[in-house]
């Protein structure tokens, strides 16, 4: 069973969490303004990366605060959790 | 006397302590430290079961939990039977009672022995090739028949009467295995200053240096040492040591599952014992010292009864005094086989020969074996057995030697070299590599924060494993610490046998006379692992599961690296190129009981129940799960069936007025300046115009446009919202709630609070409604015109405060008293005391569906599948025209929520009355049936409606809008019943009641 670094609660197991999906996607500011597809893009599109992955946390039997990390895919190691709204840590545009 | 093949002296079993037993309802003693298979041996009796599929007589083959032949069934009482125990694994105690598998009438006579004479037309692959055809007779015909012949031990057909429980434990450093290297790894860590948990799955810690009386470590007698180094590692506050406990999963982030096993040993246990205990154990380093397995020979007629492995053969002689026969041929390619033979000679059984595979014989052993006068005969092998149920003698045949010797004998070791025990490490997702020398997989690499150490790494002899399990506990602590305190390292004196080599000698498997068995216990022969690659099986997964080797109770531990071996020099392959199987959990079966713990019955899932759960089941109210909750679903009287009370618990909130427990409702405080704002992105309602004092019904979408939940949200105060979700989404409305605030629209100055458990609701509901409770009500006037239909306000009922809604489920006039959960009997008690002169019927929440589907009302789950929008369930109203941006708005321009054919929700009309419909069935447009008529959608709600005197049904039909009156079709059993399309509102279509 995965431990999960909350920045909050530090290393607490899984069973707390519920997992958030693909981090730093962000919802339009005007959803009237985008174009059909680029808000089906908001809405479906993930990059489902092999390798680093920065993806949403919510420590829902702890802290009840979400937070994003960054998991490799492959190893299923984090190497990074922090706060919403800060940029990834690795630098990556993207994942 | 505890047998007669019992030693004069030695061993570690209690010479002073005889203990009875029964096996097969004969009477036998053995010494309290046996195990059922020493003890059997020791009273020579090695037949102890027929195999799975031939039903051959089968022995005794190993002395730890690899044995893959002595499956036995426990039996305590009726209760207590425990199927497919390894006879080694069990320890004996007063009393045993134990039975073998898989014969009838008896062990010696068994009927399906017969199976063995059909044994040439039961090939790999013999169940998928035969019996594939006609379907049905797989179920009906095969199965039962093989199932009663072929199989292991009966499951028990009474319910568990033992307790099992679970515990969780941290520790910096958890080694797993307590012989040599595990001991030492234990006292290095600890010596380090780390706190350890240290388990080994015997009954006695030591594992190999059990049975080594040679050794000396730290100048001491090899049990000296040990007793001395387990008693001082229990005395340490920072450790803790658990025998009888097997780690049996490797699960991510250094998290072990370990099973106890607490009271198996005991006679009379305790009954405040659990009997198991599972261990989910949090490592920050963990050391595994799970040690190596013996590996047999595959040669022909392999499985007789007194065929064993040579270093198990020497564990029972030395550590439980226990001669496994009187005339001993020992084959082997390892040097351990010497090792066996000498002590056995010693022990005064004859040798009659050691046949060693290996080209050249050569090392002190081999020396020491000659000097003893034993005939040791090189590159040799046996080329087949004689006996039926135990062996009489074996045939040694030179390599490319036409003629065989044969050798009288009732015993013949076995010692293909050893496997070293990944299965851990591996789980771990290690990396192995493999080891032309040792003939075998070793760890290498792994993500976890795990080392392997002693016999499972590969190092053999007790001096490079003592001093491998030292190493590798220092440098875990280490590794959990940061630092490391000095720790004494033990200084062992050993007589080492030989090397670990094992070069995978060429025994002529399969030639000579009789099957040459690979998986003794799925009886899975060398032939049948020919015939899988002559037939193109070349991965070994593959091979694995078209032979079945591998796959029966023990995964293959003595079996899976000869069929790895056999089957890449069939393929003419390096093994490392024709692969591994994977190791999976549990290492050795592992109880039910064990996993579950104490969730079952009554603890299996938690149940929620209101705070007028009481009340309703005093009142005979039969309840439904949703969720976790139990909800009264109809309160029958008198004998009355359930249509019958529901049709009157109708009846009475359309004469009168019922009264319902709304309870369950997920409830959420939104709190804030900006609270408005907030809801008002969220809902699809207009909900920053909302005044104090007033409510709606609101709407919440996904992102993605569908219909999520609903409910009523009421405005207490400027900032204050009581929000009501259905009792399904509580937890999921508030996570989506949570997320937004949190994560979108930071700026808000919002709180959201769950206080579904703080406000019990009471839902009365009826045109008698406001005059039922009004007596109680303090504080507001419930006139029609001063708190009108999706009124909210605080006051006092009965003295308690509470929040009361004007809203109805039920399209009658209907209140909603919310008070504070600790008095939600008390107060629903006083609101029946009141409203019983005015007619009030408890009703449930069959009565409730009944009622909402006959004014239209949508179920989230039912007409709100998850793939509705709110135009396609009749809701477009609900949206707040003149507002700006909420979840799932701009989704509901996309062009596929727009298409004039969606299915929308309408009502359908049966032409008979009297004709009910099913959920869920498909409405067609024609009376035709078959593949080719196109299902235009589906009934989503169906009942009879008490109000109308008929049946009624919601669907969710293709453009069903503009369908008005037309007539279609839906499938009910084997006809299609014709119905006509009706606006999804049955009763007081212009709803005054609501406004009575
Ligand atoms: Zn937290």
């Amino acid at each position: 069973m995965l431990l999960v670094p909350c920045p909050w609660c530090g290393p607490r197991p899984e069973v707390e969490f519920r997992y958030g999906g693909e981090a730093h996607i962000v919802r339009p500011a005007d959803p009237e303004a985008v174009t059909d597809e680029e808000w089906g893009e908001f809405l479906y599109a993930r990059t489902n990366p092999k390798g680093a992955h920065a993806e949403r946390w919510y420590h829902l039997h702890g802290c009840g605060r979400f937070f994003n990390a960054l998991r490799d895919t492959v190893s299923d190691r984090f190497t990074a959790s922090y706060e919403i709204g800060a940029p990834r840590p690795d630098g990556a545009e993207k994942s | 006397m505890s047998g007669s093949f019992r030693t004069a002296e030695g061993g570690r079993v209690e010479r002073a302590r005889a203990i009875e037993f029964r096996f097969d309802r004969r009477s036998f003693r053995g010494l309290a430290g046996d195990t059922l298979a020493s003890a059997l041996l020791a009273n020579g009796v090695h037949l102890v079961g027929r195999s799975f599929k031939y039903h051959r007589p089968r022995g005794i083959v190993a002395a730890g939990t690899e044995e893959p032949n002595a499956l036995v069934t426990l039996i305590r009482d009726r209760t207590r039977r425990t199927p497919n125990l390894r006879a080694s694994g069990i320890e004996l105690y007063e009393g045993l009672v134990a039975e073998s598998q898989n014969r009838w009438p008896s062990l010696r006579f068994d009927f399906g022995a017969l199976a063995g004479l059909a044994a040439p037309v039961l090939p790999a692959g013999f169940y998928y090739k035969t019996f594939m055809w006609p379907g049905f007779a797989w179920r009906r015909l095969y199965e039962p028949a093989i199932r009663a012949m072929a199989g292991l031990g009966r499951a028990p057909s009474e319910p568990d009467p033992d307790r099992y429980l679970n515990r969780f434990a941290h520790c910096d450093v958890l080694v797993v295995g307590g012989g040599p290297a595990g001991i030492a790894a234990a006292l290095a860590a600890e010596e380090s200053g780390a706190r350890v948990i240290l388990c080994d799955e015997q009954a006695e810690f030591g594992g190999s240096l059990l049975a080594d009386t040679e050794s000396r470590i730290d100048g001491r007698p090899a049990w000296e040492w040990l007793a001395g180094s387990v008693a001082s590692l229990a005395r340490s506050p920072r450790v803790r040591v658990l025998p009888r406990t097997t780690a049996f999963g490797y699960f991510l982030d250094n998290m072990v599952a370990l099973a106890e096993r607490v009271t198996d040993h005991l006679a009379n246990p305790d009954p405040v014992l659990p009997r198991e205990r599972l261990w989910q154990v949090r490592a920050k380093e963990v050391v595994l010292a799970s040690g190596a397995i013996e590996r047999p020979l595959v040669f022909p007629a392999n499985d007789r009864p007194g065929v064993m492995l040579a270093d198990a053969a020497r564990t029972y002689l030395v550590r439980y005094g226990v001669k496994t026969g009187t005339r001993a041929v020992v084959a082997t390619v390892h040097d351990a086989g010497y090792a066996a033979a000498l002590a056995l000679h010693q022990a005064g059984v004859a040798v009659a020969a050691i046949a060693d595979g290996r080209r050249e014989v050569r090392g002190e052993l081999a020396e020491a074996a000659r000097r003893a006068g034993i005939a040791v005969r090189g590159a040799s092998g046996v080329a087949g057995t004689r006996g039926r149920q135990r062996i009489e003698a074996a045939e040694i045949r030179g390599l490319g030697a036409a003629t065989a010797e044969t050798v009288g004998c009732d015993l013949l070791l076995m010692c293909g070299g050893f496997t070293p025990s990944v299965h851990l490490f591996s789980q771990a997702r290690g990396r192995l590599r493999f080891d032309v020398l040792l003939d075998a997989f070793v760890p290498e690499t792994a993500p976890e924060r795990v080392r392997a150490a002693g016999a499972c790494r590969g190092a053999f002899g007790v001096a490079p494993v003592v001093e491998d399990g030292f190493t590798a506990g220092e440098e875990a602590a280490r590794g959990a610490l940061g630092h490391l305190r000095a720790a004494r390292r033990p200084v062992v004196e050993a007589q080492e046998f030989g090397t670990g080599e094992a070069p995978g000698a060429d025994l002529g498997e399969g030639r000579g006379r009789g099957k040459a068995f690979v998986d003794f216990q799925n009886d899975v022969t060398a032939a049948d692992l020919s015939l899988a690659t002559r037939e193109g099986f070349r991965s070994i997964e593959h091979v694995k599961r078209y032979t079945t080797t591998g796959m029966a109770t023990d995964q293959g531990k003595t079996a899976n690296p000869n069929a790895l071996g056999l089957v890449a020099g069939m393929l003419g392959k390096p093994v490392p190129e024709v692969g591994l199987t994977t190791f999976r959990m549990p290492y050795t079966p592992v109880s039910f009981g064990t996993l579950a713990g104490p969730a079952r019955g009554e603890l299996f899932d938690p149940v929620r129940t209101t705070p007028m759960h009481g009340w309703a089941a005093a009142q005979g109210a039969s309840f439904e799960d949703v969720g976790q909750w139990k909800r009264a679903r109809y309160f029958a009287q008198g004998g009355e069936d359930m249509a019958g009370a529901v049709a009157r618990e109708c009846r009475a909130v359309r004469n009168a007025c019922g009264i319902f427990d709304g309870s369950t409702l997920g409830k959420i405080e939104v709190l804030g300046p900006d609270a408005a704002e907030f809801l008002d992105r969220m809902y699809v309602n207009s909900l920053r115009r909302l005044k104090p004092g007033r409510c709606r019904y609101g709407v919440l979408l996904r992102e993605d446009g569908f219909v999520f939940d609903d409910g009523v949200i009421g405005r207490l105060a400027g900032d204050r919202f009581h929000v009501t979700t259905t009792t399904g989404n509580a937890a999921g409305v508030l996570a989506m709630m949570e997320d937004y605030r949190q994560t979108e629209w930071r700026d808000l100055k919002v709180w959201l609070t769950s206080v579904g458990e703080q406000w019990a609701v009471i839902a009365v509901q009826g045109p008698k409604a406001r005059e039922a409770i009004a007596p109680l009500v303090e504080g507001i006037d419930l006139a029609a015109g001063r708190f009108p239909h999706m009124s909210a306000a605080e006051a006092k009922v009965s003295g308690v405060p509470a929040r009361i809604f004007r809203v109805s489920f039920t399209g009658e006039l209907g209140f909603e008293i919310n008070v504070p959960a600790d008095y939600g009997r008390a107060i629903w008690e006083r609101v029946w005391e009141a409203g019983r002169r005015h007619g009030m019927t408890a009703y449930g929440t069959e009565a409730m569906h009944v009622l909402r589907a006959e004014k239209g009302y949508i179920v989230i789950g039912q007409e709100a599948d998850g793939t509705a929008g709110p135009d396609d369930l009749g809701l477009g109203w609900v949206i707040g025209r003149p507002k700006g941006d909420f979840v799932g708005k701009r989704s509901l321009g996309r062009a596929e929520m727009v298409r004039a054919d969606r299915r929308q929700l309408v009502g359908l009309l049966t032409e008979d009355p009297a004709r009910g419909l099913e959920e869920g069935a498909g409405v067609v447009a024609g009376a035709g049936r078959g593949p080719q008529a196109e299902i235009l959608g589906h009934v989503s709600s169906a009942y009879f409606s008490p109000t109308l005197g008929r049946s009624i049904a919601l669907a969710m039909v293709k453009g069903g809008r503009a369908r008005m009156g037309e007539r279609l079709f839906v499938a009910v059993g084997d006809q299609n019943v014709a119905v006509n399309v009706t606006l999804p509102v049955f009763h007081d279509p212009e709803g005054k009641r609501l406004h009575g």
